[in-house]
């Protein structure tokens, strides 16, 4: 399980994490919503010490891994896997190297490494793929790499950044429906922040809303789209703030 | 003038902030070279980038300092009939300044710029991130293999400019110019002495440190997008370049100072 404390966070004088409180519960799948730039990654980032509060906890299995350096987080982190927004591949290795590469870095024996990479190619459908550089590769290709190498050493929690984003309407929902895959094979518990609705909705056994630093609300996807909270409401229907828009607009005619 | 002190005050303590950063980094590769598992197949892989591929730019540029130098020596000692001083004065300036100075600089444009944005395009597209996730920490797996491989191959990159450098000024002095080949080479060999191409080749040795850790701390700390990758680049390049022709004059005053010439 893991459960955030009042956890702040701030670049300069810009302040995008304020006091923000979650637990994730072993098992689940948790999908955060917000705005653009609104800290989602930020916070996701926090999750397995990518990044240092300036203050709050974050308890991994009752571990506050804020407390913890470089050196002793290795452990903790090796029981995630992260699918970063870029996919992040590494440039200078091919397709199976970069799905290899956190087994390597366990000094498996090379035999079960190459049927653990090839199960996780199989499952995103890129087997066929294995020799090419990410730079031949599409964006939904990517992410779906992207996936496979996040996935391959079985982590306990799985952490998605944007899954969706940049993707078409069917790219977008053969990834929503492999983290569904995964989620039921591996049972492992995923995390993911995006702001397509689509996807929350799919994949979500909760849905927290990150709204001005702090979770605005948490419930299921039916007690999402049913709310009456007009931020929340807002979010997921897309609608712009017409204030904004008339502000905006008058300014322009002045 | 208030105004003037305070962002002079700000130059320094950013200067002073960076120095402290680039000291810590240093600290962690030499501690992660030592207690670390050794990364054999990365380090050999940047010894053949950074070392092997550097070959052909050290040898011209040591091949055409080597030339001119002796060329413009000798129109210079012809007017006191000095010509088979040509010899000595080439071997001692290639094998205590110009080699490895030279070789140091040429490495610095080809090697820190290329270590720089690669480690810079890492960050930016989080692959330096993506490590850290994986439990791989970006110091162990990227700055001590091309530390390590910059300290192997610059004092032999220094070695052949100084080979190259001696040789074609030779070649220029004897067969070119025309000085006495016996007294050319006896006179070069009674005034170069062993002590000349160590203190060369140890001058090469904290070059490499200078450009890996610049490079390396360039690269790391790059800003975001294609401008970050492309300042740290330029930066790594010119910063790695001063420090090694300032740092040059101290080491070889100490150098002169421990021992004598």
């Amino acid at each position: 399980m893991i459960k955030i404390e009042g956890l702040w966070k701030g670049f300069g004088a810009t302040e995008v994490l304020r006091g923000l409180d979650l637990e994730i519960r072993d098992g689940e799948t948790i999908v955060i919503i917000g705005r653009s730039g609104g800290g989602k990654s930020v916070l996701l980032k926090h999750l397995c010490g990518l990044l240092k509060p300036n203050n709050g906890k974050v308890l991994v299995d009752g571990v506050d891994i804020v407390l913890l350096d470089e050196q002793e987080l290795t452990p903790i982190r090796k029981q995630f896997g992260f699918l970063f927004q870029s996919a992040a591949l590494f440039d200078s290795m091919t397709l199976y190297d970069n799905v290899a590469f956190p087994l390597r870095e366990e000094r498996r024996p090379e035999a079960e490494i190459h049927k653990r990479v090839e199960e996780s190619l199989t499952i995103v459908d890129l087997l066929q793929a294995q020799d090419k550089k990410p730079a031949e590769l599409s964006g939904g290709m990517r992410k779906r790499a992207g996936l496979a190498r996040a996935v391959v050493a079985n982590p306990k929690y799985i952490l998605y950044d944007e899954p969706t984003t940049g993707l078409d309407p069917i790219r977008a929902d053969n990834i929503n429906q492999l983290i569904l895959r995964l989620h039921d094979q591996l049972h492992c518990t995923g995390v993911a922040v995006t702001h397509d609705m689509v996807s929350a909705y799919k994949i979500a056994d909760r849905i927290a809303m990150l709204h001005e630093g702090t979770i605005h609300v948490v419930g299921t996807p039916e007690e999402i789209q049913a709310t009456q909270d007009p931020i929340v409401k807002q979010f997921i229907t897309g609608v712009g703030d017409v204030n904004q828009e008339v502000q905006y607009g008058a300014a322009t005619v002045h | 003038m208030t105004v003037a002190l305070a962002s002079f005050r700000e130059f320094v303590i950013g200067q002073l902030n960076q120095l402290g950063a680039m000291l810590l980094l240093l600290l962690d590769i030499v501690k992660t070279a030592f207690t670390k598992r050794p990364r054999w197949r990365e380090t050999i892989e940047q010894i053949y980038k950074i070392g092997w591929q550097s070959q052909a730019v050290v040898i011209i540029t040591g091949v055409f300092t080597g030339m001119v130098f002796a060329d413009q020596i000798y129109n210079q000692f012809h007017k006191v009939k000095m010509d088979t001083a040509v010899g000595p004065v080439v071997s001692v300036a290639m094998t205590r300044e110009l080699a490895p100075v030279l070789t140091a600089l040429m490495v610095a444009g080809r090697v820190g710029a290329a270590i720089a944005a690669g480690l810079g395009t890492m960050k930016v597209t989080e692959q330096l991130d993506a490590l850290r996730a994986m439990g791989t920490a970006p110091v162990n797996y990227l700055a001590v293999p091309r530390f390590v491989a910059l300290l192997l191959s610059l004092p032999l990159l220094t070695a052949e400019a100084m080979f190259f450098g001696i040789f074609s000024g030779y070649l220029v002095g004897v067969d070119m110019l025309g000085i006495d080949q016996a007294y050319f080479l006896t006179n070069m060999y009674k005034f170069t002495s062993a002590k000349d191409v160590v203190s060369g080749l140890i001058k090469s040795v904290f070059f490499a440190v200078f450009i890996g850790l610049i490079s390396c701390y360039k690269g790391f700390q790059a800003g975001e997008g294609a401008e970050g990758v492309g300042r740290a680049t330029t930066q790594a390049v010119v910063v790695s370049s001063l420090t090694v022709l300032i740092a040059n004059f101290f080491i070889a005053v100490l150098f002169n100072a421990i021992i004598p010439p």
